[in-house]
């Protein structure tokens, strides 16, 4: 079994490098299929441990020492048991998928091989930090994705906003990971290993305070890399980056490592459920803040990057209520859903030659047909209808907010799923339906590669089957690991009432944005310029505030280092050394005459300083050490 | 009067002062030549002086030394300045310039 573990992981690495040696020169189509080759390898490895695990075994080994000095030792440890299996099934498929998919996406874009490397580098660093047995680990797998995210959000560099974003991106994860290293140290501080058991098994021991710091920290580092508020807002702005980038890692994997985090360290956020309550509660607001803005938001990207968001928010209900199983069987659902709505939002933008507005596409039903069929699916089951996979996912977490009597939330997050319903079918009539508002624009779109449906496909049925077919035994495999405790509600009445209602309330959402934007689109001026649309269409004017607060104040602390210190400061004195010495050399080389008699005199004055100094030195030397004696 | 150690140090720099003032003052290149050799023959006094004085043949065995290499270099020396005569017809030093920085 250890060859499927090292196979699933260091396949994706493989083509990462080999793409890698053809970055720079053009277009070889080798290098798409030889990666994506490869992660289908490391597909299929997984699979075979996914069957292993199944069976009830886990697999762990130590690669190599990786630091030993003292008594710190953490190995290069990789272990495969019922969490990680789950993450690396939902990587894997997403990012064959996704790597498949881009060859035809990316074909004409002169970076195809860089694009290829970097996407399988990011695969590589993401089942790193899935398979890794100690935080150590995990967190190299958590800067290696925050790199590889870096590089392909800022894939077109030449675009002034793809490299703004990029760099926010960054440095927003780079002040969590800050938060998340704090955690990581305090726990080898108090335990003195790294190994996810030992610290597991430990943990109980600490004192109370110690664990709820330890947690906070760990959460805010997940914080970070699941984009939840406030450092919200890089995951709108990621969405510069090629669109598969954007399904794979902005909405299926590397954005949900926050919350794998949380599952994965369930045994410390066991101890502290009020941190969980916390936790449960950002998420909720989260959900519904993101909800709010994906409403009026007239970029079909950033739409479905709110809807990811919002999401996010769910699972960290669930995990923050204790409801791990629930949080990570949401992460597998939603990935796939999400994956296919973004690859299918890509095949809407080449189609429009990169035009992002939905209110300048519209009936695209007849020319994208299965675009058409695929996003409506992706919708539906991001919405929560029976029986597509959100309704098993997404209508537990609200099950489990209710048998934990958390109405509050309960009552956010079902309200919530109704604007998921809402802003999903918002977009999607935008495109699919009414006017093709897009002839005015002289565009004709057309469907994408047959290869690039045939590649979505899995997703989509991933989407439709996953809730019904693998609640059971997903739930059955992960509970060997994870609390086992089922939702129920056991007053039948109240259940069906529940089901139900929401799912009335969702198809009534569904119904209000067909009737609101399907047909004609009328743009109501009042609704718009009043406070709440500016409010929401403004992203709650939180990007403006920290540009106000942070970024403004923060340039004009550097210019003023700049200017005085640098500029005054520093330089004046590196350039007073060197101008220094360039004049004595100015005015000292007409020593250097050529005539051979001043060189002489210029030797036996040098030869009477030496004599000078000598004797001077012996002198001095001698009366010192005569006084010691 | 008996001749002590002093008197050959101090014929030994009054030589090697008359050599010195001849390197710095001469300008022609023979005359430097000689202004050379007093100030390794003056050096040769004072080895052999000071051998002398403490019974220890070493100082004496570079004066030999320095007497070879002297007579060697004069060797070299001079062959080159008859070239340069040759070639330039003068052997004034402050012709030579060259090796200007």
């Amino acid at each position: 079994m250890e060859l499927y573990l090292y196979t699933a992981l260091f396949s994706p690495l493989v083509g990462s490098l080999i793409a890698g040696l053809f970055g720079a020169s053009r277009k070889t189509s080798f290098t798409g299929l030889l990666t994506s080759g490869l992660l289908l390898t490391s597909f299929i490895s997984s699979v075979i441990l996914l069957t292993y695990v199944m069976a009830g075994h886990t697999v762990h080994v130590e690669m190599m020492t990786w630091i030993a000095t003292g008594d710190l030792y953490i190995p290069f440890g990789f272990v495969v048991d019922q969490v990680s299996v789950t993450m690396m099934m939902v990587v894997t498929t997403v990012s064959t998928v996704v790597h498949i998919y881009s060859i035809g996406y990316m074909s004409h874009d002169k970076g195809f091989n860089r694009f290829f490397s970097y996407l399988s580098a990011f695969v590589f660093s993401m089942m790193v930090l899935v398979m890794s047995d100690n935080f150590l680990g995990l967190f190299i797998g958590w800067e290696g994705v925050g790199l590889c995210s870096w590089l392909l959000i800022g894939f077109w560099y030449h675009k002034e906003s793809a490299t703004w974003a990029a760099n926010e991106a960054f440095i927003m994860n780079r002040i969590a990971d800050l938060a998340m290293l704090i955690g990581i140290f305090m726990i080898y501080w108090n335990l003195g290993s790294l190994q996810y058991d030992v610290v597991f098994a430990h943990i109980s021991i600490l004192p109370m305070p110690v664990i709820t710091w330890i947690g906070i920290f760990l959460f805010i580092g997940a914080m970070g890399k699941s984009a939840q508020f406030p450092l919200h807002t890089w995951l709108a702005d990621a969405m510069e980056g090629p669109t598969p980038v954007s399904a794979l890692i902005h909405a299926a994997t590397m954005v949900t490592a926050g919350v794998y985090l949380v599952v994965r360290a369930n045994p410390i956020y066991s101890e502290i459920p009020d941190v969980g309550n916390a936790i449960a509660a950002l998420g909720a607001f989260v959900a519904m803040f993101a909800a709010t803005m994906a409403l009026v938001n007239r970029d079909m990207k950033r739409i479905i990057a709110y809807s990811t968001l919002s999401q996010l928010g769910y699972m960290f209900v669930a995990a923050g209520l204790g409801a791990y199983w629930v949080a990570l069987f949401h992460l597998m659902a939603h990935a796939f859903f999400k994956a296919l709505l973004f690859l299918g939002a890509g095949n809407v933008m080449h189609a429009m030659h990169d035009e992002l507005d939905p209110f300048k596409m519209g009936g695209l039903k007849t020319s994208m047909k299965w675009t058409w069929i695929l996003m409506t699916l992706a919708s539906v089951a991001l919405a929560g209808i029976y029986p597509l996979a959100g309704f098993f996912s997404k209508d537990l977490i609200l099950e489990v907010a209710f048998v934990e009597q958390h109405y509050i939330l309960y009552s956010v997050l079902l309200i919530t799923a109704g604007m998921t319903a809402f802003y999903s079918f918002r977009l999607v009539a935008l495109i699919f339906h009414g006017d093709k508002r897009h002839l005015e624009h002289g565009i004709h779109p057309h469907e994408a590669y047959t290869f690039m449906l045939y590649a979505m496909a899995p997703l989509a049925i991933l989407a439709v089957i996953s809730g019904m077919v693998f609640k059971t035994p997903y739930y059955l495999m992960v509970t060997e690991l994870l609390p086992a405790v089922q939702y129920h509600i056991h007053n039948h009445t109240t259940f069906w009432i529940m089901t139900i209602g929401t799912q009335l309330f969702v198809i009534l959402a569904i119904a209000y944005a067909y009737k609101k934007y399907a047909k004609a689109v009328k743009v109501d001026k009042k609704v718009e310029s009043g406070f709440f649309y500016q409010l929401l269409y403004n992203q709650y004017y939180i990007p403006k505030i920290y540009d106000e607060v942070f970024s403004k104040p923060y340039l004009q602390l550097s210019k003023l280092a700049w200017k005085e210190i640098d500029l005054k400061i520093v330089d004046a004195i590196v350039d007073g050394i060197a101008n220094t010495i360039y004049r004595t050399g100015e005015k000292t080389h007409t020593m250097q005459n050529g005539n051979l008699s001043s060189m002489l005199r210029w030797m036996v004055i040098g030869l009477v300083v030496l004599l000078v100094l000598a004797v001077a030195f012996t002198a001095g030397y001698n009366a010192v050490n005569l006084q010691a004696m | 009067m008996e001749l002590t150690l002093n008197h050959y140090l101090i014929l030994s720099t009054i030589l090697f002062c008359i050599g010195l003032i001849g390197v710095m003052r001469r300008k022609n290149l023979l005359m430097l030549f000689f202004a050379t050799e007093i100030l390794l023959n003056a050096v040769n006094v004072g080895m052999a002086a000071i051998s002398h004085y403490r019974g220890d043949y070493t100082g004496q065995m570079f004066a030999f030394f320095i007497i070879a290499i002297a007579a060697s270099e004069v060797a070299v020396g001079l062959g080159l300045l008859v070239v340069w005569y040759k070639r330039t017809g003068k052997i004034d030093l402050d012709q030579m310039t060259s090796m200007r920085g």
